[in-house]
């Protein structure tokens, strides 16, 4: 059987940061759904948060007061020790990353560039023009191949094996060679990403199924705060890409059928800078007021930033523009509309990115440590993925050291693989019955029509009735494909319970949460109520259903106040 | 609109041979090749394969030749295709893994030779590196390659040539060795001068012409056999420091 000491799960900056920093004397591969570089962490674009005081206009800043504006931001639920970690540890990884060759992009004297995003008190953004994601991703990537990093590319983890609360190893489905084998591992660290293909409208890659995250909630891992979903501003109509946050950040405006820059009515002093969830509702607000053009977008307009400035420092975007709606932002506004972007909640982690099972670590964003609370601050995921990689690498190394064998680990994987299997000819031995794009169609538009920027009680329970209906249509799923060689559809078949299973989560944690808090807003409940909800919501799969239970803040310095901006 | 796509479809452990199969697709609404690929695939046939992630032409997955055109399949418009005939093939010289799934492992290859890290020298800088935005700038062209493979795949010499690196690969090297804070030694990364490196291209910029995000290799792989030349005449001089 192959083993392995460590096993990290999904080739993005996360797990890139966990292969790089495990110790090297340790056996160490990185399983990865497609191609490292396919990843969706190639995606971002707008830049990484460090008080490094480059810019003009950010000479006081510190890593105190980055802490303070990802706690602000996270409208008080993150947890403050973490966050702080975060924050301390962001300047020195920069620097480790330009040492390692990220091409950052810089200010004159040849400092690293800094640009303003939302939510932060000072320009503190560092930024490759915008395609900071693909330099990073690229560098992290070199400096495996620099490491001989072992890859064991386009396998899917179809589940994560775990007995008497230990973790064994994983089960995968080899896409090339259509095989289902076991893995057998120490300790296992998942870097799989978000679920942002639960919704119909999201920023993210076709394959973010949060597959990952579903695959730890079955092995009986809890999932904290789930029901916190970001939706980004600013993502272009008809295919919701991302349009960086860094286009308001170099100066762009909001702008509504009417010519005004509406955010004045919203934030007036942070304006079109104001934090994700703030930004998204206003925008979402003018287009149901009748504010915005065909009843679903409003404007993004750069135009005044002027061409050289654009083609410099958003060249992703004009790029993106232009292939993808026809247009140059150089002369015309951008269409833009919310849509799905980013989880704050995941896998239940602490500040080690080690959850309740032992030998089993989560980074990334399928990770909840909790730095980024009830809403995350533009330009900190990136931070999060390579700073809790990081450290992800180095505990599990130090757990894979001290670790001691497991009796009977072989036994239990095969067994498990075995059952895998006879599933997978379940499924193909059906000539009829569900097929897994009209599900998954189904489950995506409820939930972009029940769980998105505003939630009531109504809407989440039908929610939750529909996704039962949807369970049991999966019953009914069916393989049609004769070949089982580099099939989707398998892949689909598999992930598709995963995103039944966060949908549920999602839904249970946002119908229970009765209150408004960062991305979480209620209608029936508007205010933020800390006597209350001042806590994570854990939701663990335990004897065939969800079970619900909640655990404590950490709080430090700072004193929950109302966000104001 | 209605289209007839014809789909290369190959299975090398069941099938003698490729061959083109057939299917209808219809849409009243804008589309990528990609989403069209796609539709087809659930409606239609499971059994086709083919790659895919961001679908924002940022990823790389999603190289294919389509009406004989070498792009990503997500930024390809059907409408652009000007055409109601749409033929779908994998990328070129590579092995077919299945369908339009490619063995790309000849190109990762080709790129570990080159070194393709950062050779910065020293502990990190307290402040980071000093590095002016123009020398940035200068890279910048080369950092955009997302490793598609398209050029690769498109280069006449590839095809001939068994052991010649590439656009990609070069143009990377190229990358690494304009960096101010790359440490290379000449003598290492000057392995390229030869035949199935830097003076393998026959000029013919056909990855120049593929390439889906305008990093124009070509110009890294002449800028390479300049800097080898300037170098090589340097350690001829009998003067020099």
């Amino acid at each position: 059987m192959l083993s392995h000491d460590i096993l990290i799960v999904g080739g993005g900056l996360a797990g890139l940061s966990a292969a790089l920093s495990s110790d090297p004397s340790l056996s160490v591969a990185v399983i990865s759904k497609v191609h490292p570089l396919r990843s969706h962490s190639v995606a971002a674009q707008g830049g990484i948060n460090a008080a490094l005081g480059n810019n003009p206009d950010g000479k006081d800043d510190s890593w105190e007061r980055h802490a303070f504006d990802t706690i602000k931001g996270s409208d008080y639920l993150a947890d403050q020790d973490t966050a702080e970690l975060m924050c301390q540890e962001a300047s020195l990884t920069i620097y480790e990353l330009e040492h390692l060759g990220v091409p950052f992009s810089r200010f004159p004297g040849g400092v690293i560039a800094q640009r303003p995003f939302g939510g932060a008190g000072f320009p503190r953004t560092c930024y490759a023009a915008d395609r900071t994601g693909l330099v990073i991703l690229h560098t992290l990537y070199e400096q495996s191949v620099r490491q001989n990093v072992r890859f064991y590319n386009e396998w899917l983890v179809t589940q994560l094996v775990v007995k008497d609360g230990r973790c064994l190893g994983v089960i995968v489905y080899d896409l090339e060679n259509a095989e289902f084998m076991p893995v057998q591992a120490k300790a296992v660290v998942f870097a799989t990403g978000g679920y942002g293909r639960v919704y119909m409208k999201t920023t993210n890659a076709f394959i973010n199924h949060g597959s990952g995250i579903g695959a730890a909630y079955r092995a009986g891992v809890p999932l904290k705060d789930l029901e916190f979903v970001q939706f980004h501003p600013t993502s272009l109509l008809g295919k919701n890409i991302l349009i960086t946050e860094g286009a308001r950040g170099e100066g762009g405006y909001l702008v509504n059928n009417k010519g005004r820059r509406f955010m004045e009515d919203y934030a007036p002093r942070s304006m079109e800078l104001s934090p994700r969830d703030i930004v998204a509702r206003a925008i979402q607000t003018e287009i149901d007021k009748g504010n915005g053009y065909e009843s679903q977008y409003v404007h993004l307009d750069i135009r005044h930033l002027g061409a050289e400035k654009i083609k410099k420092r958003l060249p992703g975007i004009r790029e993106i523009c232009i292939n993808f709606a026809g247009l140059d932002p150089i002369d015309t506004p951008i269409p833009i509309q919310p849509a799905q972007h980013y989880s704050m909640g995941g896998i239940d982690v602490d500040k080690n990115c080690a959850s309740a099972v032992e030998g089993f670590y989560a980074a990334g964003e399928c990770a909840c440590v909790s730095v980024h609370g009830a809403n995350r601050l533009g330009g900190n995921s990136l931070l999060d993925t390579v700073v809790f990689g990081k450290i992800a690498g180095k505990k599990i190394s130090e757990y894979v050291r001290g670790a001691n064998g497991v009796t009977d680990s072989e036994k239990n994987l095969l067994d498990a693989a075995l059952k895998f299997k006879n599933r997978v000819e379940g499924w193909r031995k059906k000539d009829s019955g569900e097929k897994f794009h009209i599900l998954m169609g189904r489950l995506k538009a409820l939930m972009n029509e029940k769980v998105g920027l505003f939630r009531n009680k109504n809407e989440l329970a039908q929610c939750l009735e529909t996704i039962q209906e949807l369970r049991e249509a999966y019953e009914y799923v069916y393989i049609s494909g004769p070949c089982l060689r580099f099939s989707q559809e398998l892949v689909n078949i598999i992930e598709y319970e995963s995103m039944l299973d966060l949908a549920e989560v999602i839904t249970i944690g946002a119908l229970n949460r009765e209150e408004t808090r960062g991305s979480h807003y209620r209608l029936d409940f508007e205010k933020r109520n800390d006597d209350e909800w001042l806590k994570h919501t854990l939701i663990t799969w335990k004897e065939g259903k969800p079970q619900i239970s909640y655990k404590d803040v950490f709080i430090g310095k700072y004193q929950p106040a109302e966000r104001k901006y | 609109m209605k289209y007839l796509f014809k789909i290369l479809r190959f299975d090398p452990r069941q099938d003698e041979h490729p061959y083109f199969q057939d299917y209808s697709y219809e849409t009243e609404e804008t589309k990528s090749v990609l989403e069209a690929l796609m539709e087809i695939r659930n409606v239609q046939d499971c059994s086709l394969s083919f790659r895919y992630s961001c679908r924002e032409a940022i990823c790389g997955s999603c190289a294919m030749v389509v009406n004989g055109k070498f792009d990503l399949a997500c930024r390809t418009e059907l409408e652009s295709l000007d055409s109601p005939l749409i033929v779908v093939e994998p990328l070129p010289n590579l092995e077919i893994q299945k369908d339009l799934v490619v063995d790309l492992d000849p190109f990762w290859e080709a790129l570990v030779k080159i070194e393709p890290f950062l050779h910065s020298e020293g502990a990190i800088p307290e402040k980071g590196h000093r590095i002016e935005d123009e020398k940035i700038d200068k890279i910048f062209q080369y950092v955009n390659c997302i490793l598609c493979g398209c050029c690769y795949s498109a280069c006449p010499v590839v095809s001939k040539r068994e052991n010649y690196l590439g656009p990609a690969a070069l143009a990377k090297l190229y990358r690494f060795v304009k960096d101010p804070r790359d440490k290379r030694p000449f003598k290492n990364w000057s392995r390229v001068n030869t035949e199935g490196g830097a003076w393998g291209c026959h000029t013919i910029f056909k990855c120049n012409e593929v390439c889906p995000k305008e990093v124009r290799p070509a110009d890294g792989i002449e800028a390479l056999r300049r800097k080898l030349i300037v170098e090589k005449i340097k350690s001829l001089n009998p003067f020099k420091r």
